[in-house]
């Protein structure tokens, strides 16, 4: 090795280190920069609710009015109509979800159909959210309201019940794609092994996939609550917007997020803006509170 | 490795610029005197945009008009980031508090608002009175072969279909005036509701704005709501003929929306022209406003820049009206205009009169 080789060689490892530590740094930053901005968010949050707390107090959780005219709030009927839509819409996608998941991981994993499939269940979540508020409202509405007539209850049309498929289209993708990864990460040694003692395709995947990769489909199933949680637009066009406690999944209702939508650019009294933060506030604590108890879960199904 | 480098590298570079050109947007427009900056109202939008652009064309100045809604330009004309802000009601005690200096109202042009509906068959323009619309959007008249409005429209076949109520889920300066009508014509929603931007609706569905309210009355038979006239000439949308205080029906129309504004003002313009003395006037109306601070001196703004935009509004209200009938806007009444000048005139800079 010459002089010249061994000088340029060290001088551009020297550079390597120094990038290498750029580039630790960096990450580090951004790092905390996300930490900051959401402790920056739950302070904001609670800082421009005072005044609410203040006035209304804990009371604000529970009780059912909502008149900005006399200044009277209560958050009951839209946590109400948050959880229900939500839960709601997961029940609804998570049939659809698994069905994807496991016949793109595990029956058709390759070729121009399996890779078809996936962009297309891909593409369903990068459609802007307003779009699906108005295919819903001009086409499941009418849909929903022919399929209330039959079942014999008020036809509405919009309601709990439409902004619950709504968001169970919206979400599917979440907990598919996650579900596909995992399924196809399965080792195959554990496969063939359970081919080899004569299991057969679908007891393959309810005794080896399935119990291998919960931990990793809860966590689609978290995500997708997460964007169900905090979906408003598709929402609040075919919800209803009435401010009550909805009698019936097929009834009119409101979510955390359309009424801070709704009414947050003309809420024109400190009260008044002030109970509309704090309701942003508890969307904030429900979803941490949701988000704890599925990690929870999550490491209770690795440990076992 | 170091492609990956490089583009972080550019990619902050073109971020630090991006940031650096929205700063940079934002200290011209402050600090050039050719630029007025104005936010608020959406109703008014689409005609601010034809008058702004029509000044522009004619003098050289730029109006940068945001429409992000009435209390959001309120808000910025109390955060002095707007030399003006435009409502579509007057300031509420608590906002005119938040100002502590006095703030004009400068009325621009009135809408009006109109109850659609979606009654099979021929039923155009259905007449309703004022205590009748009070009863349906209390939830009180549940079908529409109600006697009541059977009896006010003996030539209509008008079916026997239950009424399904749709209002705004928005606050708007729409269900402000509406609201306002209501209270003044019913003393029940007085108690029970009140009149706001946004309220406790006793009865029926939210849509999202305008469109979202026709999209529930065009597609449930039975559904009534109300939404902007501009709206529902624009749809062709059917909307009722409403009794005026002086026992008229009245037509929604740029012509009795303009009669409407035709009675005694105060001297500060900030009036509800709901329920009309007016004998032709059309009783669910109201003005839209331009807000400015009475005394222009503040924030180091320069007395040209001042003098700038009082002639734009003057210029608003004097050859800008004849932009509103081509957009379905009524203009000013003659009594309006008055009005307006006057209150232009008391502008001052530094104590003293500007136009």
């Amino acid at each position: 090795m010459n002089d010249q080789k061994l000088k340029t060689k060290t001088r551009s490892s020297s550079g390597m280190i120094r990038a290498e530590s750029i580039f630790k740094r960096s990450l580090i930053a951004v790092g905390i920069a996300m930490v900051l901005l959401v402790a920056g968010l739950m302070i904001t949050l609670i800082i421009e609710s005072v005044p609410s707390m203040k006035n209304l107090g804990l009371k604000y959780l529970w009780s059912k009015t909502w008149d900005p005219v006399n200044n009277v709030y209560g958050a009951l009927p839209f946590l109400i109509g948050t959880l229900l839509t939500s839960f709601l819409a997961l029940i609804i996608s998570i049939p659809f979800s698994f069905a994807i998941a496991i016949y793109l991981g595990e029956y058709n994993p390759k070729g121009w159909l399996s890779n078809f499939l996936k962009n297309t269940v891909e593409l369903i979540a990068a459609v802007p959210s307003v779009i699906y508020g108005f295919w819903g409202l001009l086409v499941l509405v009418p849909i929903v309201r022919s399929l209330e007539i039959k079942v014999g209850v008020l036809p509405y049309g919009i309601g709990i019940f439409t902004a619950s498929l709504i968001l169970a289209v919206m979400i599917i993708p979440y907990a598919a794609s996650l579900g596909r990864e995992m399924i196809r990460l399965v080792p195959s040694p554990l496969k063939e092994g359970a081919y080899s003692l004569g299991a057969t395709r679908y007891e393959v995947i309810k005794n080896v996939i399935l119990p291998y990769t919960k931990s990793g489909l809860f966590a689609g199933i978290l995500l997708s609550l997460g964007r169900a949680l905090g979906e408003t637009m598709a929402v609040t066009m075919v919800i209803g917007n009435t401010s009550m406690i909805p009698d019936s999944i097929f009834g009119p209702g409101n979510t955390m997020a359309s009424v801070i939508a709704n009414e947050f650019t003309e809420a024109d009294h400190t009260l008044y803006l002030s109970a509309l933060i704090e309701l942003g506030l508890v969307l904030f604590v429900v979803t941490v509170v949701i988000n704890m108890i599925g990690k929870r879960i999550i490491k209770r199904f690795t440990n076992e | 490795m170091q492609t990956f480098f490089k583009s972080l590298k550019q990619g902050l570079a073109a971020s630090v610029l991006l940031a650096a050109a929205i700063t940079n947007v934002q200290l011209v427009t402050a600090q050039d005197d050719k630029t007025l900056l104005g936010a608020g109202s959406s109703f008014i939008n689409p005609l601010f945009s034809k008058m702004f652009a029509d000044y522009n064309a004619k003098t050289g100045i730029q109006v940068n008009y945001q429409s992000i809604g009435s209390g959001g330009g309120i808000l910025q004309l109390t955060n002095k980031t707007v030399d003006f802000g435009a409502s579509d009601g007057p300031l509420n005690d608590e906002q005119t508090a938040k100002f502590g200096v006095p703030v004009l109202h400068i009325p621009q042009a009135s809408g009006a608002v109109v109850i659609t509906y979606n009654l099979p068959g021929n039923n155009n323009n259905i007449n309703l009175t004022p205590d009748i619309i009070a009863d349906i959007f209390l939830g009180k008249i549940k079908t529409w072969n109600d006697a009541r409005i059977t009896s006010v429209n003996k030539r209509m076949n008008i079916p026997g279909l239950p009424i399904l109520v749709a209002h705004r889920s928005d606050g708007s300066g729409t269900t402000n005036i509406f609201t306002n009508y209501l209270s003044k014509v019913s003393a029940e929603w007085k108690s029970k509701v009140g009149s706001a931007g946004a309220v406790n609706w006793p009865a029926g569905l939210g849509g999202k704005g305008n469109e979202g309210v026709a999209g529930l009355v065009k597609q449930t038979p039975g559904a009534v709501g109300y939404v902007e006239l501009i709206y529902a000439l624009q749809n062709k949308m059917d909307y009722a003929k409403i009794q005026n205080k002086k026992g008229k029906f009245i037509i929604p129309s740029i012509a009795s929306v303009t009669s409407a504004g035709n009675v005694k003002m105060p001297d500060d313009a900030k009036i509800f022209i709901t329920d009309t003395d007016a004998p032709d006037g059309y009783p669910i109306a109201g003005f839209t406003w331009v807000l400015i601070y009475k005394e222009q001196n503040y924030n180091g703004r320069s007395k040209d820049r001042a003098t700038k935009l009082l002639k734009l509004l003057w210029w608003n209200i004097h050859e800008g009206q004849a932009f509103t009938q081509p957009l379905n806007y009524s203009p000013l009444s003659k009594e309006a205009q008055k009005i307006a000048e006057k209150i232009l005139k008391s502008a001052t800079y530094d104590g003293k009169a500007i136009l």
